[in-house]
């Protein structure tokens, strides 16, 4: 098979280092996380707030930036056939990998776009950035062709961001990072805080950016809805871990680790009116994680070796992996 | 304790706590005093420091130490008269403001907008004018917490309002908790420390105006605070002739007090604020 | 929606507050035990003697004009605002029978002078190295000038000012004493008299800047620092917009904005401040007006200041809301 693996994370661990007056506290955002995503592929992250999905997205962007610090492990970016290590690349070459290579979509909250410009000098800023411009008008002219072309009114350009509404802000942050044609887009959370009929919108159009552009979309989100609407292949985060992965369709009709059951099981489903089954319990501090299994204080499963010491992956089928001692010892090994 | 503990850490705060405590403690002296602080020519005028005079004898005869000693526990009292009437009529003005919003909330703030715009300096000191007679440490106090409250008052409104959006008052009111006791139980437990930060600001400040006050002759001139401290050193020229020891005794009281007040505060903020906290975040 | 939800409230503050301000200034003698008109006329009385009679009884008729001390307590209300309306503060007690407008108006360009250009300076320099120590705040210049900032900003000024006489003007000799200009110079635009003025409010002119701009810094270094952590913020970076552009279009642009607010609710502090500044200086402004209107307890002019100053500040404030939404398309499109 093609090496097709476009994102690659080795054993990666990244933590906040704080120093609260003097006394350091460690939160462990992200622990030993494994990933080789696919071109062409839409990647899904899903796991309950804190869990420390936007810490890894941070780290799969290459911005990590103090407090935030990568213990070990490397993420690698493969641009023209060749794996580069993302710490061995400059500020200023990282500055242009993004937007140019690797796009990020935020939430699409009140302040992410500049308060006092308009969106047109917004997308002045985002363009002069990274390509020459030698006419005045010549970045506002690629604007509006590339609004046009997703199908956005290009009267947008003139308001500012709290005269539009949240979806059409989403849309904009999608349409700003597809503009560069970036073979990598990241979304946070991007139909987060969203009504259902505009978060459908939203989904959609990422879908028809990655049809046309055939690029990679690695996408966060605690809605399990969306992630089986849009994913290829979904990633589920513990406690900073990746504690089962699989191709959208097992994740949902095998799911194998106790914490995915939860996770879909609080999935509404259509005609059911019986309530929904939410996880018990509340998610572990990062500054304090329990040993072994982190997720053993929640488990209605859990066994006396879960509590001493942490699963391993085991390859339950040829593309689904998950950490858990109800599946067996693991062939990874026992990871820290 | 264990907030107080981690302040400790902080050395703004161990050195503003340290310090703080060395003036309350310079402070109680006085009651050991052996001069009576309202009578003067006790002691002969203008001599140096010396084992008999720790910091030496003012033009006015009295001994500067023990002076300075009821100087700094007036000044405190001052201070602590204003800012806790002030802290009451703040927490009371923002809490009904915050709380019951509409008309209510729109005349208090405009109220205390007022008293933000007004050059309150100069009717301070028209009012000092016209009762200088009757000014004594308590009547002091309360004029200035008349005076002290607005900007307090619209913080603490502001905090108020965000706590309401908060769970705990929907099903609080649902459960039907009088509002009185919903404002003890739910809301005291936020605001205390905030009403504890803007204390001791407003304590810096009392004390600022009592010597600014006094420095103009507007107070009542024998007792000793820091501010007649000064006012009598500067009336008799004690920095031309160079006695030196009045003039920096005074002086260096009220800078250590104003920057420990100072240290405390932005310490405490820090610690209540977690936005300026993560800034405190070391890269190595 | 910008004028009615903005403008027009801001407007009708402004005028209620001057309302307010200026019947409290009215009421406050007369609800107080010491009538300081009362004590005055009796003041006079007993310096008759020192005084032509001529003077003496249009003194005490100006004061029964002044307070009204006949008719309603409503009607001399009313006679007062009528007067201030004329631009009338009534006469000086003590430079008699110089009009309290009069004295204002020639201590006023000192005062504003020094105090505009410090006022304007200090917040610039203040927010302009504010900016930079908040948007490189793990930088060891940063944490030197903040530390520098943690014990200068406490001082109040006059205690600052003290010091600054002391060091410069005592021991140093660098700077005169006292005074605005050199003594027995006449006011004109000539080369000299402007060195001169320039070299005697020098010091003044530190103390103010120097203090303000502490605060400022502090303030605008805790805004950048906020700013910088906004999610658009991190979204320009995470996008790749060069560093220059996040500085000042993103970071430095958003972070004023409570910077120009916080003008305005300041300029009241920063007057006060300067006044007592021109006081220990001996400069011929509002300050020292105020002084020797307190030493001889010329209440009137003391209130006339009063009346002065509420007009001034809140006239200021209301400049700066009103240039504020030309900074923040927010308010302008709201
Ligand atoms: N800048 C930061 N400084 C310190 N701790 C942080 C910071 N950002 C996130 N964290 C902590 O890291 C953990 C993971 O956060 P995050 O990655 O944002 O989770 P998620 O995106 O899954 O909700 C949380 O406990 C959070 O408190
Ligand atoms: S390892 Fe044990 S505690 Fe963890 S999920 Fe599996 S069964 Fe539950
Ligand atoms: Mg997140």
């Amino acid at each position: 098979m093609k090496n097709n693996t476009i994102l690659r994370t080795e054993r990666l661990h990244a933590h906040y280092i704080l120093d609260v007056y003097g006394k350091a506290k460690v939160i462990k955002a992200v622990n030993d996380v494994d990933l080789a995503i696919q071109e062409d592929e839409i990647y899904g992250i899903a796991g309950e707030s804190g869990c420390g999905k936007s810490t890894l997205l941070k780290a799969l962007a290459a911005a990590v930036e103090p407090p935030l610090r990568i213990i070990s492990g490397r993420v690698t970016y493969r641009i023209a056939g060749a794996e580069v290590d993302v710490s061995t690349l400059t500020q200023e070459e990282k500055r242009k990998l993004r937007m140019e290579y690797i796009a990020y979509v935020p939430q699409g909250s009140m302040s992410v776009l500049n308060p006092v410009s308009r969106i047109r000098d917004t997308y002045r800023d985002f363009i002069e950035s990274h390509i020459s411009v030698h006419q005045k008008g010549e970045a506002f002219a690629l604007a509006k062709e590339h609004l046009t072309e997703l199908g956005l009114p290009v009267k947008i350009l003139d308001a500012y961001p709290h005269q539009l509404s949240g979806g059409m802000r989403q849309r904009v942050t999608i349409a700003l990072a597809t503009l560069l044609k970036p073979r990598i887009i990241i979304g946070d959370e991007p139909t987060t805080a969203l009504d259902v009929v505009v978060q459908r919108g939203v989904v959609q159009l990422l879908k028809d950016v990655q049809a046309k552009l055939k690029n990679t979309i690695v996408l966060v989100t605690h809605d399990m809805g969306v992630h089986a609407n849009i994913a290829d292949r979904i990633g589920i985060m513990y406690a900073g871990k990746i504690v089962e992965e699989a191709p959208t369709e097992k994740i949902f009709s095998a799911p194998t680790h106790p914490y995915t059951h939860y996770l879909i099981n609080s999935l509404p489903k259509f005609g059911d009116k019986s309530p929904r089954e939410s996880v018990p319990g509340s998610p572990p501090s990062l500054a304090n994680l329990p040993t072994g299994c982190p997720f053993h204080p929640r488990c209605p499963h859990v066994m006396d070796i879960c509590k001493q010491e942490m699963p391993g992956y085991t390859q339950v089928a040829s593309n689904h992996k998950v950490a858990c001692w109800l599946v067996g010892e693991g062939t990874h090994g026992k990871a820290a | 304790m264990k907030l107080f503990r981690d302040l400790l850490r902080d050395y703004r705060f161990a050195f503003a706590f340290g310090v703080l405590c060395i003036l309350v403690a310079f402070a109680l002296l006085s009651f050991f005093s052996p001069y009576d602080p309202s009578r003067w020519g006790q002691v002969p005028r203008d001599l140096r420091p010396s084992a008999q005079h720790w910091l030496g004898t003012d033009s006015n005869g009295q001994d500067i130490f023990w002076t300075a000693t009821f100087a700094v526990r007036n000044s405190l009292i001052i201070a602590v008269i204003a800012g806790v009437v002030s802290r009451i009529i703040a927490v009371i003005v923002g809490m009904v403001a915050g709380y019951k919003g509409g008309t209510w909330d729109r005349v208090l703030m405009f109220f205390s907008d007022s008293l933000l715009v007004i050059p309150l300096f100069l009717i301070i000191v028209m009012m000092a004018m016209l009762i200088r007679a009757s000014l004594n440490l308590v009547t002091l106090g309360l004029l200035l917490a008349f005076f002290g409250w607005a900007w307090d008052a619209r913080l603490i409104r502001s905090q108020i309002l965000s706590l309401r959006e908060r769970e705990f008052t929907q099903t609080a009111i649902l459960s039907g908790a009088s509002t009185f006791k919903l404002v003890i139980n739910e809301y005291m437990p936020y605001t205390t420390p905030l009403i504890f930060s803007t204390l001791i600001n407003n304590m810096a400040w009392a004390i600022g105006l009592e010597i600014t006050l006094a420095i103009l002759g507007l107070l009542d001139l024998a007792t000793p605070t820091l501010g007649t401290m000064l006012y009598w050193a500067i009336n008799y020229q004690a920095i031309l002739l160079g006695r030196w020891w009045w003039v920096m005794t005074p002086i260096t009281l009220s800078v250590a007090l104003f920057i420990a007040l100072y240290w405390l505060s932005v310490s405490i903020s820090e610690y209540l604020d977690p936005r300026t906290r993560v800034q405190r975040v070391g890269a190595g | 929606m910008f004028l009615k939800r903005y403008l027009i409230p801001r407007l009708i503050q402004y005028v209620l507050v001057i309302v307010l301000g200026i019947t409290a200034v009215f009421f406050i003698p007369r609800l107080l035990p010491n009538d300081p008109v009362l004590r005055t006329i009796a003041e006079m009385r007993a310096r008759g003697a020192y005084l032509e009679p001529g003077a003496m009884d249009k003194i005490i008729s100006d004061l029964q004009q002044m307070y009204g001390l006949e008719g309603s307590l409503w009607d001399q209300y009313l006679a007062f605002w009528g007067r201030l309306f004329r631009g009338d503060l009534g006469v000086s007690f003590f430079q008699f029978p110089t009009p309290v407008i009069d004295l204002i108006m020639t201590a006023l360009p000192w005062t504003a002078g020094l105090l505009l250009t410090t006022t304007i300076l200090g917040w610039v320099i203040g927010n302009l190295i504010g900016g930079f120590a908040g948007y490189y705040s793990n930088k060891q210049w940063s944490r030197v000038l903040d530390a520098i900032a943690m014990v200068v900003r406490p001082l109040p000024y006059y205690i600052f000012a003290f010091a600054l006489l002391l060091i410069f003007a005592y021991y140093l000799r660098w700077f005169p004493i006292s005074g605005g200009a050199r003594l027995g110079m006449r006011p004109s635009w000539s080369w000299p008299f402007i060195q001169s003025v320039l070299w005697h409010s020098f010091l003044p002119a530190m103390s103010i800047l120097i203090l303000s701009a502490a605060v400022w810094f502090q303030t605008m270094k805790l805004v950048v620092q906020n700013v910088n952590a906004e999610s658009f913020v991190t979204y320009a970076k995470l996008s790749g917009v060069k560093e220059g552009r996040i500085v000042s279009r993103y970071v430095i642009r958003n972070a004023l904005l409570p910077q120009i607010t916080g003008l305005g609710l300041s300029l009241g502090l920063i007057f006060s401040g300067a006044l007592i500044t021109e006081i220990v200086y001996s400069y011929p402004g509002l300050g020292t007006l105020l002084y020797n209107a307190i030493i001889n307890g010329d209440y009137n002019l003391i209130m006339g200041i009063t009346v002065f100053s509420i007009l001034a500040i809140t006239t200021s404030v209301l400049i700066v809301d009103l240039i504020y939404p030309l900074f923040d398309p927010r308010i302008r499109y709201m």
